[in-house]
């Protein structure tokens, strides 16, 4: 009996496993495949072409050696907390503006996520419009305050900041048509329970609308994340890692030292490094999203 | 977000490769985009349909040769190559050469007996690799000059700089009219500078020991330290505005005497060309910052990626042999503000400043390698951190700087 079970699981939904074949393809060879290989090479001293001729963790202790590397994580942290934070906050305070039948809101929604519509090359590059010294600095001048000063993108320590500005304003949109979506799906006898109880909204809010929503907000932080991990384009056209290195990230590091600076193996070795960090913070989360759930459903 | 970027370049050189198949149009990569860059090529670009047949099909990128590069590259690596392509002669393609994606242009050179005419030999040694030559090269940059704008100084009340160190004692009376000392950009920029200032204020002897023999005691020694003493100088007559301009905004600053100088390889002279400005008189030039007088001899080549269709060759063969000759030498050192790289060719109509170039490369004792030449991308790339993050931060010191110099010139290969 138990033989016969066994073909019966693997043949089980047939139709659906060979559908999936070609993704599960991709998965193993891009995916699997892939991150091998870049952790593989990240051991050797590969130039412009990968070369099997290994040095150990050379490239690692030259990676952290290199100031511009501890500068671009350290960025790449406030720009990760800042953005997961404000983004979330900000988006979810808009979606219960929205959300309280106002007028217009059609206008209201389409302003709010209309910056999603646009890249982030061109978001960082209005943006470095309108905060460099001739822009917005130079009109209140203009204005009459002359001693007015906006030093975002020229002061070292304050350019990340401004990475997060133009970040913020970017994805901000995209959260709240996100919270607002999840708003909608709550059952307006939730709220008429709530009042016939006398529980002020704020309280309903955080302790019951919150909680059920809580698939849409593992989306949104899934969303967040990945673009954290990913900024690039933003911090090319808003200021390319300056002053100087300033405002460098993860990410740029890698592209820089892999294209520009011909030297595969340390950028491989830094975007390993990228990697790990990533595993690192999903693998127990993913554990306790998924783990836990399997045992509560049990 | 590699293999995003490939896709997209493969996505786009396919409709490229469409447009090769049919006949032979030739596309052509290069970063020549500033207004003088651009009427140089378009020189080249003229030239080379006015031969009859092919076709120049423009690939300009937009951006420095930083962007451009890496892009160039994965094109070629990728197995989608262009036609032809600039790239700056030196190390950038060696490791292509290397793996045969080049084509091979020696007969065509020891037909036309490149070895002759081509001046200095270093540039065509730059294009051998094995006893074969693999680029032709177009001009001569080089990167040790300053453009000063003098009406910027007399406004001032002070006497148009002869040399770097009257230029650092101007500086202040510039702040004081509000007018910026020295505009520059950020990144390459910056390291342009601070190899001008090696090769200015430290000679020909601290430039190769610490470049080309990656000397690390020469590097920690007294010269090089009144080298980053320079920079940091320069460090401080800059403008907060300095982040994300690009050299020709700088340029324009100086042009406008909104900035006193600006230290740039010659190729700023193109810009003031183009602005219709006269050498001489609305700006002056201090090759080698007016103390020593040495040029390098970088500057641009173009490569040839193998091609399978034998079309694309022969329009290959047609290109190199047009990019050496007499005629387009002229006509585009003369709109870019390089100067050529032939001896034997008429220069008459050169202005004040490019006759200055060519009398200092007469005396070969005056070239410089470039450090294009000298370092590997990996290295230029550190120094260019290195570089940029000292300039930013008023609070790196000069000993900081030196020290991690060093390192990074002892580990280089």
């Amino acid at each position: 009996m138990a033989g016969d079970r066994k073909p019966l699981g693997l043949f089980r939904n047939l139709n659906a496993k060979i559908a999936a074949l070609p993704m599960i393809a991709t998965v193993l060879v891009v995916f699997i495949g892939c991150t091998l290989w870049t952790v593989v090479y990240s051991f050797t001293s590969s130039r412009s072409l990968p070369m099997l001729n290994f040095v150990g963790i050379d490239q690692y202790t030259r990676l952290f050696k290199s100031s511009r590397w501890m500068v671009s994580v350290e960025n790449i942290a406030i720009y990760g907390c800042l953005s997961l934070v404000f983004s979330i906050v900000v988006g979810f305070i808009l979606a219960v503006f929205m959300d309280q039948k106002i007028r217009f809101e059609n206008t209201f929604r389409t302003i709010f996520l209309y910056p999603f519509a646009l890249s982030f090359i061109v978001t960082g590059l209005v943006w470095q419009w309108i905060l460099n010294p001739l822009g917005i600095e130079k009109v209140v001048r203009d204005l009459g305050f002359e001693s007015f000063n906006l030093p975002l993108l020229t002061d070292r320590s304050l350019v990340i900041y401004a990475i997060v500005i133009a970040g913020l304003w970017q994805g901000t949109g995209l959260v709240m048509a996100l919270m607002l979506a999840g708003l909608r799906n709550i059952d307006e006898e939730i709220w008429k329970a709530a009042r016939v109880d006398g529980i002020p909204t704020w309280k309903t809010y955080v302790f019951v609308i919150i909680p059920m929503m809580r698939p849409v907000f593992v989306t949104t932080l899934v969303l967040i994340a990945t673009g954290i991990v990913k900024l690039y384009d933003l911090v090319v056209a808003m200021t390319n890692g300056g002053p100087g290195i300033s405002s460098e990230v993860p990410a740029k590091y890698v592209y820089d030292f892999m294209f520009a600076w011909a030297n595969l193996g340390q950028g491989l070795a830094a975007s390993t490094v990228m990697l790990t960090t990533v595993l690192i913070i999903l693998i127990p989360w993913a554990m306790l999203e998924f783990g836990g759930r399997k045992g509560r459903a049990g | 977000m590699r293999y995003g970027l490939i896709a997209a370049l493969s996505a786009s050189v396919a409709f490229a490769g469409v447009s090769l198949a049919g006949a032979a149009d030739l596309e052509v990569t290069h970063w020549w985009t500033s207004g003088g860059e651009a009427a140089a090529a378009k020189v080249l670009a003229e030239e080379f349909d006015k031969l009859g047949g092919d076709k120049w099909v423009d690939g300009a990128i937009a951006g420095s040769g930083s962007t451009a590069r890496p892009i160039i590259v994965s094109r070629i690596l990728g197995g989608n190559p262009m036609g032809a392509t600039q790239l700056n002669h030196g190390r950038q393609a060696e490791e292509l050469v290397q793996a045969g994606l080049m084509t091979d242009l020696t007969e065509l050179a020891e037909k036309e007996g490149w070895a002759n005419f081509i001046r200095p030999k270093s540039l065509l040694d730059s294009c051998t690799f094995e006893d074969k030559i693999y680029c032709a090269p177009v001009n001569i940059h080089s990167w040790e000059w300053m453009w000063t704008n003098p009406d910027a100084f007399k406004e001032a009340g002070v006497e148009p700089p002869k040399n770097w160190e009257e230029f650092v004692a101007a500086a202040p009376k510039l702040k004081e009219k509000g007018i910026t000392p020295l505009a520059t950009g950020d990144g390459w920029q910056v390291n342009g500078i601070f190899t001008v200032l090696t090769a200015a204020l430290g000679g020909k002897d601290l430039y190769l020991k610490v470049n080309k023999d990656k000397d690390g005691e020469a590097a920690r020694g007294p010269e090089m330290k009144k080298v980053i003493q320079a920079l940091a100088d320069a460090r401080s007559m800059a403008d907060p505005g300095y982040v994300g301009r690009s050299w020709n905004e700088a340029t324009n600053m100086v042009m406008t005497g909104k900035a006193g100088g600006q230290i740039m390889g010659d190729w700023a002279q193109g810009e003031f060309s183009t602005a219709g400005k006269v050498a001489g008189k609305d700006y002056d030039c201090l090759p080698g910052l007016g103390d020593h007088a040495l040029l390098d001899t970088g500057g641009d080549a173009f490569y040839f990626p193998k091609n399978s269709n034998p079309e694309v060759t022969k329009a290959q063969m047609k290109l190199a042999s047009m990019l050496v000759s007499k005629q387009t030498q002229v006509a585009f050192n003369l709109a870019k503000g390089s100067l050529p790289v032939r001896g034997d060719i008429d220069m008459a109509s050169a202005n004040a400043c490019m006759k200055k170039g060519i009398e200092i490369l007469n005396n070969p004792e005056n070239i410089i390698p470039s450090t294009d030449q000298l370092r590997a991308p990996d290295t230029q790339g550190q120094i260019e951190g290195l570089a940029a993050e000292f300039f930013s931060n008023p609070d790196m010191s000069v000993e900081d700087m030196q020290e991690r110099f060093a390192e990074i010139v002892e580990s280089a290969y």
